[in-house]
């Protein structure tokens, strides 16, 4: 546990801490490609602690939000020839419309119920997707993505070098972290917070609960289909898999295994896990087997994750 | 007699499934009075609360406030209306800190939506968070969690809450549930002190303790509205007193 003092000037900072990580991180990594995926799954895992850590709802569907990120982009490139830029707007315009409508049709339940149901409606967008071969590529996913250079403002860089492809993706997650620590500290931050510990007072208070969650949720969407839209320009081909039900246990994992009561808890749990996947996959094939014992052992030695221990403390 | 009336219900009736909780109560509370609801347990009391203050739909019959039918209107939109309530189970947002609770609060009348600005900067709201806390006695326990407060103390904190729409109406049921004699006597002369400025309808248990301080009362006994008027009237009133034997006043 962290003094106080030290924890407060943190929270106070965390925008410009995180930009500074952001700058040393792959310098320190020994494989760049590894250190994108944490960007991008990290910023991922932010946007769905949104709906879990901030709002107190648990979501099972969230791959449908960052592979429909990931999908959007891909088809406006593909399909529509877009630049990558565009991309990137589609795949958070992309997030945002199929939270939009999920999240319509889900809001009104809570807790198992809610999860139930964005899993089910998330799985539905997967086998729309899986049928929708001319769109989508179908099962062998979405090829052809070819995005070799970047033109900003004039300025061309080689997006095949793994730093450069670092440094661009992390100028988004970047602003993506700015713009999310200003939504929780927003008056709308207050709302999900105040919804999250007691609905009823909530709407005593005059609160529309139902519109409040669908908004977080569209917020959420716009998050986790940037990330996705990120993920495609990287991976240059956007596999089935992104929307396939695992993606959505994936992120619970890393916003359980970092902290979801923390803002950067579930970056941190994105990084450890996918660090933990590439060193342990090294030496054994049944790494899943491993990574799976630590998260169990952190739910139930460390409840409140890695990062919400190391500033809070072990929870009594 | 032409007195302002401020809420009226006209034969409102509510059931759970076969089980019929309330059956049509018509009554009218006059604006500026304090009046108790009260009546032995399973009286539906309760019910009748939350019929008022909109917590779920009555079955049959209609809510009317300030002469407006208000029936079936959405939880959230009581605020705006002019009513507050507090909740029987002390209902907070517990994590939060005590003054953040009445400034979420009145957040709820300016901004609901807004993402671009910081909630620091909303104007006045911290002044009036500041004199809700005065007014209920927890200014000094602003910082604190408010699931950290004493019983009593957040009982005061949810009735902040409940001021901070500056509503013309406020309903409080059992305010005093779970308190000691102590802390009673504290939240009696807050209520009769927000009484002074606004119209109270307080549901109760206990009638020993809304005697002193009601202009009017209401007793509810199996669903059924027994009796209603002044305290004296409820007091020497035969069928009252039978209901409540083995408990009597005075």
């Amino acid at each position: 546990m962290l003094p106080a003092a030290f924890v407060a000037t943190c929270k106070r900072h965390r925008v410009v801490l995180a930009i500074a990580f952001l700058l040393i991180f792959p310098l320190v990594m020994p494989f760049k490609a590894i250190a994108v995926n944490i960007l991008i799954y990290g910023l991922f895992a932010l946007g769905f602690n949104l709906m879990f850590g901030t709002l107190g709802l648990l979501s099972f569907g969230h791959a449908a939000l960052f592979g429909g990120g990931a999908y959007a982009c891909g088809i406006a490139i593909v399909h529509y020839g877009a630049p990558w830029w565009l991309g990137i707007l589609a795949g958070l315009l992309g997030g945002m419309l199929i939270a939009a409508i999920i999240g319509g049709l889900a809001i009104r339940t809570r807790g198992i119920y809610f999860a139930m149901v964005t899993l089910a409606l998330a799985q539905c967008v997967y086998f729309a997707a899986y049928q929708a071969t001319d769109l989508t590529g179908g099962e062998n996913g979405l090829r052809g993505i070819d995005i070799s250079k970047i033109n900003i403002f004039g300025v061309q860089l080689n997006f095949i070098d793994p730093l450069t492809r670092y440094y661009v993706v992390a100028v988004f997650v970047a602003l993506a972290i700015i713009v999310l620590s200003r939504i929780l500290a927003s008056p709308f931050g207050a709302v999900l917070e105040a919804v999250r510990e007691n609905e009823a007072r909530a709407r005593a208070c005059g609160y529309d609960v139902r519109t409040t969650r669908w908004l977080a949720f569209v917020v959420s969407g716009g998050f986790c289909g940037l990330a996705g839209g990120l993920q495609t320009l990287h991976l240059s081909i956007v596999p089935i898999e992104t929307l396939y039900y695992p993606t959505s246990g994936l992120v619970v994992m890393m916003a359980l295994l970092g902290g979801m009561g923390t803002f950067f808890g579930p970056f941190i749990g994105a990084g450890v896990f996918l660090l933990l996947e590439n060193l342990v996959s090294l030496w054994t094939v049944h790494w899943q087997l491993l990574v799976g014992a630590i998260f169990v052992a952190c739910v139930m030695f460390f409840p409140r994750g890695i990062w919400g221990t190391i500033l809070m403390g072990r929870a009594r | 007699m032409s007195q302002d009336i401020i809420l009226r219900t006209d034969a409102v009736a509510k059931s759970f499934g076969k089980f019929k909780a309330l059956s049509g109560i018509t009554a009218s509370f006059p604006r500026g009075a304090l009046t108790s609801i009260i009546g032995p347990n399973g009286a539906g009391k309760s019910t009748y609360f939350n019929l008022l203050s909109g917590a779920f739909p009555p079955t049959s019959g209609r809510v009317e406030f300030e002469g407006r039918d208000i029936t079936g209107t959405p939880q959230h939109r009581y605020a705006k209306l002019g009513i507050a309530k507090s909740f029987q189970i002390t209902t907070l947002f517990r994590q939060i800190s005590t003054l953040e609770n009445v400034r979420v609060a009145l957040q709820a009348l300016i901004s609901r939506y807004n993402i671009w600005t910081s909630r620091a900067k909303l104007p006045g709201l911290a002044e009036q968070a500041a004199a809700l806390l005065n007014t209920v006695g927890l200014w000094d326990r602003r910082d604190r969690i408010a699931g950290s407060l004493a019983h009593g103390e957040q009982r005061a904190l949810e009735i902040a809450m409940a001021l901070a729409s500056s509503p013309r109406l406020l309903l409080l049921d059992e305010p005093t549930a779970g308190m000691s004699p102590e802390e009673t006597r504290t939240m009696m002369d807050l209520i009769v002190k927000l009484a002074s400025e606004r119209t109270v309808i307080l549901v109760e248990h206990k009638m020993k303790l809304v005697m002193g301080i009601s202009d009017r009362l209401l007793v509810l006994h199996h669903g059924e509205l027994l009796a209603e008027g002044t305290p004296d009237d409820i007091r020497h009133n035969e069928t009252v007193k039978r209901v409540y034997l083995g408990q009597r006043q005075h």
